[in-house]
């Protein structure tokens, strides 16, 4: 019998998630003699073509991690949806449109014009913009079109399974793939992580007061942040309530609050409507200006709270019915 | 979304029935039904959709009823009023028809949409949003128990006018425990100070009084007069309250009401005496009126010399002749050196006094020492302040009552069921400033007239004006005065053409002058009270239908010197008219009580626009309150007569009888849970509970709500981070549910 | 689809309303009582108290259609829970600040204090809500279909309610 055939794929990410594969150690040996890889383009040599003149459903497993933002991206997402039995969407960028998700806070058009003009580092008086199609002497070059916002996968191809996280932690990773290779395989569009919030086992959550009341929010740069205590507990705005566990604290332990990379629980649809709400609940005040001082303390409610999931929330995209801001 | 599929709900086995209502023409005129029934046809699980005359009859439940037990289907929508009106109908069909009362949800296709929307076709389109929102929710409806909880058998009633009075007595007759709160020093309220009652014309203190000696004397009345509610918490059958008695300077427990103190009081004699509408005066000590209830005294801080001065000045003159002159010189000089602060030459003196009058004096006198020489000064000079400034009062008492250093008490009561009967107090009439009330001496409120008919008031009934002895020839009575006025209250006070003509008759029996009243309308809805209207008009009392304009003191003619000038239009000779007369009344009309919007926030109820308290619905529950367990006695609810007060002081005690009686309250399960599986324990809910519902788990260290405490706000819901919290009856899910189907279609 | 018509002067704005049962709901049943006509463009979801409102049903609301988001509760202290309604304050203070971000004028999110017996009050709010969001113009949401959708994907994908900013 033949080894499954797995690969990797990136579209709009850091590479983050590629590094995490690699820091599987030693368990990736294990993953790579019980699979045959197949396509990563990242760390070996494969082409598209090599994918192409692949059998459809012929890899077992692909992984693919960062957001979809240009048609190149979203080629291959299809391309290789065909020729895979499972897609998993990897880490938070392809999960919930990540980092890059924010760039949906503005129009594509400002988003050019920052990059290849007004940018401190650029230098470009022609305002020479990159085109999907430029005659040149030897014929026709072609480039992907950027798209006007940022999706995540399962916005643009049907996704079997998510591994949350910026970037998915190793044992998270590890799971997925026993549980691949074991064939035991949870329900379809299953979040392969606990659905219960970070909290949970929280490394500090002994040390949580019964209440949690504030007059305000503090920035981690604020205050001197107590290595033991629980972070929300001390006015940081910590995320870890709202957000899946199975990180392992890896922040916390950094003494620095939880900023939802691993996504909301099964339960919670709106990742950023969510958090939103359970920390303006830890305010308690009544006066309106003494309310509407503490929230302004929260300099930027979108990059706090939608700091992964802009892409995939409700809205998945300001809105800029006037041109914009 | 994501994993979201994966818990999504089976969808199969609901069958959906919609019941849309005409009710008569009320949302069949404005809503096309046909329209709504064809299009919830087609909605998802829909099994059958249909329309009725009148969902709410037993007809229109028998069609639900018969639709679930053929199995036709298992959920149901009635399109038809409020919830508030029939949701309890509706849910009891369902259970009738043998499922779970709360596979049920309704669209409120009238208060909401047909009485509110101009065109038929917008409200068609609403009727239909409203439809589909309770279609996708009631998939999500779960099977659900109703709660019960015990009821405590006691009452409490806030006010002792005749509302509080009836209300209490009838509880009580039951067998019942009532607590009778009253914030003056005597029940009784408005109806105490009149004379006459319409139209009937018997005596007010005939019928009143007895009703207030059976309160001060039932077993099961606690009666607490010169006290107020001050914090109420707790919910139906459970209520825990908070009375604090005012200090009152008086014992009301020992007090026998034999006024000795009244008597030996020296204090000033010329305080506007309140029961008498400032139409005489009382000392500092005073018994409000002789028939009060209880009939204990109070002593009044804001005149006493107690409290404005320290002390009764000394009076050695008359009323201590027992005391010899130089006893009196010893005591003088003692008192002196006393407010010198003087004490080695106080106790020198005292020592001397003691000599010659040593009885009880003499253990207070060696306290203060002990304590001066103790150093403690204020406590000594507080006990020398005993021994030196002996009150007349304090002194006159002869069951030692009056405590002059009384300090306020609170109370702590527990009460299944409220009953607020706080009353009224009339319009100021000093607000309608063209009729000159305040400026011109002879312009008199009705409620003073009322005191000066009263055979028991100021003047022992003689009608006469402010100068104490003249007898008006002729007198103008003004109706409407802060009623149906859009400079002060646009509504009709109800009761004011009625003790109109009963004070026209009154002073025209006792004075035989000319009597005019000037009325808008003469409104005389209620038994004998057209008859009484039509016996005045043959007892050569003059109506002028036409609201006064003016009361002036210029004068136009001989005829007008020296009196009082009403002007108005009369409206039936269509012409100005101005009647010259000796004294004015105005019938003032009755507004909320002052305080009202802070009795009603300690008790959480509403107030109507004018500040009236919010009875739950007009016709239906007319003392019912918004607040289970708390109802409505009297004019606190809007203008009454003493008939509608009495009756509705019965229908509040049989109301609140009931509850207490069937021993248990059935509560909306619409509590919050916490499923223990889904929450982190992040505790973020713990502090919102406003009832200390949420705890956490000491062993698990997750927050678990408590349902017996528990009100079903669900402000932790919207809180919980992961969708741990829940509230039944109003899911994450089936709000999401609403939300799509309200806008899903149209 | 009722509010995809492309001129401004057709357009019907189409509110949700969230309204605790204690108080606006029953303002609101009294608006009905008093046969007050207004605007029909309120579609109104009873809660028990607006500290029920999850700022992510504002978001639904807007996702599923809804032009602008009105939000009753008892006035400040009149709380049938105590302080529910101030907790409702605590949260839309903060959805405002972050709807601003997101481009969301401010008049498509509406908090009212509204008694019981302030029926006229409900009136005035739902007429004047309407016009507001008449003014504005519908909410063009630009949302992706969910998942493997195989249009052109340089162009957005029509939702089933929302309109294409094209």
């Amino acid at each position: 019998m033949s080894k499954p055939k797995i690969g990797f794929y990136w579209c709009a990410s850091c590479g983050g998630c590629e590094e995490a594969i690699v820091d599987l150690n030693e368990a990736v040996l294990d993953v790579v003699a019980a699979v045959d890889i197949v396509f990563w383009p990242c760390a070996m040599d494969f082409k598209k073509s090599d994918v192409e003149a692949m059998a459809d459903k012929e890899i077992t497993a692909i992984f693919i991690n960062g957001a979809i933002r240009s048609s190149e991206q979203f080629e291959m997402a299809e391309l290789l949806r065909k020729k895979s039995q499972f897609v998993i969407s990897f880490g938070s960028c392809s999960h919930e449109g990540g980092i890059p998700g924010l760039a949906n806070l503005y129009k594509k058009e400002d988003l050019l014009s920052t990059v290849y003009s007004t940018a401190f580092s650029t230098i470009n008086p022609n305002y020479t913009l990159p085109q999907t199609q430029t005659k040149v002497p030897e014929g026709i070059a072609t480039l992907p079109e950027l798209w006007e916002t940022v999706k995540s996968l399962d916005q643009v191809i049907d996704v079997d399974y998510f591994l949350p996280g910026c970037p998915p932690p190793v044992k998270l990773v590890v799971d997925a793939v026993t549980a691949l290779l074991s064939g035991n395989l949870p329900p379809k569009g299953a979040v392969l992580a606990p659905d219960k919030a970070l909290c949970d086992d929280c490394t500090r959550k002994a040390t949580k007061p019964e209440k949690l009341q504030h007059k305000r929010f503090y920035r981690p740069s604020e205050i001197l942040i107590d290595p033991e205590k629980c972070l929300l507990a001390q006015g940081l705005l910590c995320l870890g309530p709202v957000t899946r566990m199975g990180c392992d604290w890896a922040c916390i332990n950094g003494n620095m609050p939880c900023t939802g990379c691993m996504g909301p629980t099964s339960r919670v649809r709106d990742y950023g409507a969510k958090a939103l709400s359970a920390m303006a609940s830890v305010i308690d005040l009544n006066d309106e200006e003494e309310i509407q001082k503490s929230m302004d303390s929260i300099v930027d409610p979108v990059g706090t709270f939608y700091r992964y999931s802009l892409a995939t929330s409700q809205l998945h995209s300001a809105i800029h019915t006037n041109g914009g801001k | 979304m994501k994993d979201q599929h994966v818990h999504h709900f089976e969808h199969t086995d609901v069958k959906v029935g919609v019941y849309v209502c005409h009710c008569g023409i009320n949302i069949a005129s404005k809503v096309n039904v046909h329209e709504v029934v064809e299009f919830a046809k087609n909605l998802p699980n829909v099994t059958v959709a249909t329309e009725y005359k009148f969902m709410c009859s037993d007809a229109g439940q028998d069609i639900i009823v018969q639709d679930i037990r053929s199995g036709k289907v298992n959920r149901v929508i009635v399109a038809s009023c409020s919830p508030l009106m029939h949701e309890i109908t509706f849910r009891n069909a369902t259970q009738h028809g043998g499922i779970n009362p709360y596979f049920f949800q309704m669209a409120n296709i009238r208060e909401h949409v047909s009485w509110v929307t101009a065109e038929k076709e917008d409200a068609t389109v609403k009727a239909k949003a409203l439809v589909a929102a309770a279609v996708h929710r009631v998939s999500k409806h779960t099977s659900l128990e109703k709660k019960y909880f015990p009821v405590n058998p006691n009452v409490l009633v806030v006010g002792g006018g005749i509302a509080g009075i009836q209300a209490a007595l009838t509880i009580a007759n039951a067998g019942k425990k009532v607590y009778l709160v009253e914030r003056e020093p005597t029940i009784g309220g408005h109806m105490a100070k009149f004379d006459k009652t319409f139209p009937t014309l018997d005596c007010a203190a005939c019928i009143l009084t007895p009703k207030m000696s059976q309160v001060r004397s039932h077993p099961n009345i606690t009666l607490w007069t010169y006290a107020e509610v001050e914090n109420v918490s707790g919910y139906v059958g459970n209520f825990t309250v908070q009375v604090k008695h005012k200090k009152r300077y008086i014992n009301a427990d020992t007090c026998i009401g034999c006024k000795a103190c009244v008597d030996a009081c020296i204090g000033p004699e010329n305080i506007p005496d309140e029961f008498n509408e400032g139409l005489s005066y009382r000392k500092p000590v005073y018994m409000p009126f002789p028939q009060a209830t209880p009939s204990v005294v109070i002593i009044d801080e804001n005149s006493c010399y107690h409290f404005t001065k320290g002390g009764c000045p000394p009076d050695f003159s008359s009323k201590n002749g027992h005391l010899s002159p130089q006893l009196q010189s010893l005591l003088r000089r003692a008192n002196e050196c006393f407010e010198l602060r003087d004490f080695q030459e106080t106790l020198k003196l005292t020592k001397e006094i003691l000599k010659s009058s040593p009885e009880h004096q003499e253990t207070l006198f060696l306290h203060a020492q002990t304590l001066y020489q103790l150093g403690m000064i204020n406590e000594a000079t507080e006990v020398m302040r005993n021994v030196m400034v002996k009150e007349r009062c304090v002194a006159a008492c002869p069951k030692g009552s009056v405590d002059l250093y009384q300090t306020e008490a609170i109370s702590e009561i527990q009460v299944g069921a409220i009953i607020i009967a706080t009353g009224f107090k009339t319009f100021q009439g000093e607000r309608t400033t063209q009729y000159g009330y305040k400026r011109y001496p002879n312009v008199f409120t009705s409620l003073e007239i009322e005191r000066l008919v009263n055979a028991s008031g100021p003047t022992g009934g003689e009608i006469v004006l402010r100068d104490g002895k003249t007898k008006p020839k002729s007198v103008a009575i003004l109706h409407c005065v802060g009623s149906r006025d859009l400079h002060s209250n646009r509504y009709c006070s109800r009761v004011c053409c009625m003790y109109s003509l009963k004070l026209a008759h009154l002073i025209k029996e006792r004075t035989g002058a000319e009597v005019y009243n000037f009325y808008i309308d003469m409104r005389t809805p209620g038994k004998g009270y057209e008859e009484f209207y039509e016996k005045l008009c043959h007892e050569n009392v003059h109506f002028i239908r036409g609201r006064a304009a003016e009361v002036t003191d210029w004068v136009l003619s001989k005829a007008e010197l020296g009196k009082l000038v009403v002007r108005a239009e009369d409206t039936l000779l269509g012409m100005v008219r101005r009647v010259p007369v000796d004294m004015v009344v105005l019938s003032v009309g009755l507004e909320p009580q002052t305080d009202a919007e802070e009795v009603r926030r300690k008790f959480n109820i509403s107030c109507s626009k004018e500040g009236w308290f919010l009875e739950r619905h007009p016709k239906l529950a007319p003392v019912n309150t918004f607040t289970d367990g708390i109802f409505l006695a009297g004019a606190c609810q809007g203008p009454k007569d003493i008939p509608d007060t009495v009756a509705q002081a019965g229908a509040a005690a049989a109301e609140a009888l009931a509850l207490i009686d069937i021993g248990y309250v059935e509560m909306e399960p619409n509590t919050a849970f916490i499923t223990e599986e889904n929450c982190s324990g992040c505790r973020i809910c713990v502090a919102l509970c406003p009832y200390t519902a949420i705890t956490t788990d000491p062993v698990k260290l997750i927050s678990v709500v408590n349902p017996a405490l528990c009100k079903g706000c669900g402000t932790c819901v919207a809180a919980c981070p992961s969708g741990a919290a829940q509230q039944n009856l109003f899911t994450d899910e089936q709000i999401f549910e609403e939300i799509e189907g309200v806008l899903e279609y149209v | 689809m009722s509010n995809s018509q492309s001129k401004p002067s057709d357009f019907t704005p189409r509110i949700v309303a969230f309204f605790c049962n204690w108080c606006t709901y029953t303002a609101s049943d009294l608006a009905g009582t008093a046969r007050m006509t207004y605007a029909p463009n309120a579609r109104i979801i009873r809660v028990m108290c607006s500290g029920r409102i999850d700022p992510q049903f504002v978001m639904a609301a807007y996702r599923n259609g809804a032009d602008g988001v009105l939000i009753g509760g008892c006035h400040p202290g009149d709380c049938h829970y105590q302080e529910g309604n101030y907790k409702c304050l605590r949260r839309i203070t903060l959805l405002k600040r972050m709807l601003s971000q997101l481009g969301i004028e401010s008049e498509r999110l509406r908090l009212e204090w509204i008694s019981a017996s302030e029926g006229d009050r409900v009136q005035r709010v739902v007429n004047e809500m309407t016009m507001q969001i008449k003014a504005l113009g519908p909410l063009k949401l630009n949302i992706p279909q969910p998942e493997h959708s195989h249009a052109v994907p340089t162009q957005s994908h029509t939702p089933k309610s929302k309109e294409v900013v094209s």
